[in-house]
């Protein structure tokens, strides 16, 4: 009677399925976030941040005291500012996000199937979507939290060092920078929840994922130069040869969350960054050099970064799905 | 027609080129226990899998509850609970908790949830424990837990894979006797084991699969009479010159008779046949020492169909 049934593999029907696919969501959500919350991993995380976004602060703040009052963006110099051997607190950011994102969704699958929950859950009444997704939504909404709690203490931390609160652009551009560290993270979150749907053993999950933020992290970088010099070759010299590769070379980085990551931030915190691309002499004529963009031509910048980020973790998140979706469920 | 709480036609599920269930037509009756009985890799677990929605199958149709679980799996889902084989729970957290988490998956408010969860824990002994946490529990009382928390959904069908294994012999009873409560109540159970006299024990129906086969479904008389040909068993010891075991296999009704010892044979007989065996020893000038009947367990229909299998194959 049912043989119809189509032959494309388990759970993919074309047909409509009963009901709503995120009933239970909420329910998922709300237990993995007090999971993480209580858990002694989600402690060290946040141990690791404050103390980064301390340490940052004190440094910068030292160094920034003595600029007081010539500086109009001298709150936003709180998080750009470090001091050797030390980076910037944005520095910081751009490891410290992607390891607190997989610390946080490594084991989100793979733990289920290891503690032997995951066919006691898929037995009640709820599609595979609200598990994957309530957990995504879970990391992804500690993730913010940890985020939000450490800007409060940098701003806070800010005032008291600096004496000077910081105005309104500033707290819109700082904003902004959250949301877009979020993004962020979000796309760690997805690839660490990848991983775990993948790999059955959390530890091959987390090394797998660790090792593709330490691709980003130090190899893209080479790899992209290389790359760049090997498909468009400097022959001659010539300027246009040059810009060229250099050009290839910028769009082969982009790949990187990292690198989206950055120059974004860069446009966000310096009001002064014009560009993100290559700026040619010629493109600099007629521009005031060194005269602030407002805060919404800056957020233009980066803003391609940001849907950038987004897409990559929409796509991380659809393979997940998939593979989820067809995973045979014995455990 | 109503009666019918779960249906499969020709439920096919095939691994590339293996096939772990073959074919198969089951129906179980409302409020009656049913066991799934065979051997490791006849394909039990694939079958409640099915089932349950949890894998589709390959070819062949479900029916639970009058619904097909891979279009309804809401509905499927809220209305059956499945205790799958080594249940596992959330280590971290308490016995009450674990259950409470279930109970917002399945929709039920939370005061409800609260009385029923602890109404269910209570009854399944696990009251002095229900805010110790999981970690701490031994594997007879995850096994009550598991099925606590079914309880909390209010089913009408339990479905349960080895729901007695890795029990000692006093928590297995208990068990058993824990699923006989269940219908008492009008629950279907379904259960899959290997550990015979408990389904015997609890089992209006068994189907026995082999291979991915559901070679034999019946009560376990039915099944006694097909494959040992016989629901009775009658010992008798006896002592005498006379020919006794050719004088027992001439009685009316007896199909087989096997001497197990100098003085003990064993019948396989239609009925309980005490009476006339007992005259036949006396008539052939026996001396009568001991007799006794039993009904045929479950372990024997199990291994000589086995046997009788593998005696095919060998011959074929
Ligand atoms: N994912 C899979 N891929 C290939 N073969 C599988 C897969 N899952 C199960 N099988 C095979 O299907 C057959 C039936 O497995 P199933 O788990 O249903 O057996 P079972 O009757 O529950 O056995 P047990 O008593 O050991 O639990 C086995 O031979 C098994 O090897
Ligand atoms: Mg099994």
């Amino acid at each position: 009677m049912l043989a119809q049934r189509k032959a494309s593999g388990p759970m993919v029907s074309a047909e409509r399925r009963e009901g709503s696919p995120w009933t239970g969501l909420w329910a998922v959500v709300s237990k993995e976030v007090t999971d993480y919350l209580t858990s002694t991993r989600m402690f060290i995380l946040e141990l690791i941040t404050v103390l980064t976004a301390a340490g940052t602060v004190f440094v910068a703040s030292g160094r920034l005291r003595e600029t007081v009052g010539q500086d109009p963006y001298l709150f936003l110099r709180l998080f750009t500012t470090g001091r050797e051997p030390l980076p910037a607190f944005v520095g910081f950011l751009v490891f410290l996000v992607p390891i607190i994102a997989i610390a946080l969704s490594f084991d989100a699958i793979n733990g289920e199937f290891g503690q032997r929950t995951m066919s006691r859950l898929l037995a009640q009444p709820i599609y595979r979507d609200a598990v994957l997704l309530g957990k995504f939504l879970a990391g992804l909404f500690t993730l913010a939290l940890v985020l939000t709690t450490i800007w409060l203490l940098i701003a806070g931390l800010g005032i008291l060092r600096l004496g000077v609160p910081p105005g309104g652009e500033e707290t819109a551009r700082v904003l902004w920078f959250l949301v877009l560290t979020i993004a962020y993270g979000g796309f760690w979150l997805a690839l660490g929840m990848l991983c775990s749907v993948v790999f059955r053993q959390s530890a091959t999950a987390a090394m797998a994922a660790l090792a593709t933020w330490l691709f980003f992290m130090i190899f893209w970088g080479i790899v992209a130069g290389m790359l760049a010099q090997a498909l468009r070759p400097v022959r001659f010299g010539l300027p246009t040869e040059l810009l060229a590769q250099a050009q290839l070379e910028q769009a082969l980085s982009r790949l990187s969350p990292n690198t989206l990551y950055v120059e974004a931030t860069v446009a966000l915190l310096n009001p002064e960054v014009r560009s993100l691309g290559i700026v040619l002499p010629t493109q600099l004529e007629g521009a005031i050099l060194g005269a602030p963009l407002p805060l919404g031509e800056s957020v233009m910048l980066g803003w391609p970064h940001l849907v950038g980020l987004v897409a990559g973790t929409l796509l991380l998140f659809a393979l997940a799905y998939v593979r989820f979706q067809r995973s045979e469920v014995r455990a | 027609m109503d009666d019918i709480v779960i249906q499969a036609e020709g439920l096919t599920r095939k691994y590339g080129d293996f096939t772990a269930v073959h074919a198969l037509d089951l129906s179980i009756r409302r409020g009656e226990v049913f066991g799934l009985l065979g051997p490791n890799g006849a394909g039990k677990t694939t079958t409640i899998l099915m089932l349950l929605g949890l894998t589709e199958p390959t070819a062949g149709s479900v029916r639970v509850l009058g619904l097909d679980p891979a279009r309804r799996p809401l509905s499927v889902k809220a209305r059956v609970g499945y205790l799958p084989d080594q249940v596992g729970f959330y280590d971290y957290l308490t016995a009450r908790e674990n259950l409470a988490y279930t109970a917002r998956l399945n929709g039920i408010p939370r005061a409800e949830a609260a009385t029923r969860i602890e109404e269910s824990l209570r009854r399944m002994g696990l009251g002095e424990v229900m805010d110790k946490r999981v970690g701490a529990f031994s594997r007879g009382m995850r096994q009550r837990l598991g099925l606590a928390e079914i309880l909390v959904k209010r089913p009408e069908i339990v479905i349960m894979d080895e729901p007695t294994l890795g029990l000692d012999p006093e928590a297995a009873r208990e068990f058993l006797e824990l699923i006989r409560g269940l219908r008492a109540e009008g629950i279907t159970v379904l259960l899959s084991s290997h550990l015979l006299h408990q389904v015997q024990a609890v089992c209006d129906r068994v189907g026995l699969f082999s291979h991915g086969r559901l070679a034999l479904v019946g009560p376990v008389d039915e099944l006694a009479r097909q494959v040992l040909g016989g629901g009775y068993r009658i010992i008798i010891e006896a002592e005498g010159e006379a020919n006794l075991e050719q004088a027992l296999g001439r009685v009316e009704g007896v199909q087989r008779v096997s001497r197990t010892g100098p003085a003990r044979f064993v019948l396989d007989a239609a009925g309980d046949l005490r009476a006339a065996a007992a005259r036949a020893v006396v008539d052939a000038g026996g001396r009568l020492l001991a007799l006794a009947s039993e009904a045929p367990s479950l372990e024997e229909i199990y291994a000589r169909y086995f046997q009788k299998e593998a005696s095919h194959a060998g011959t074929a």
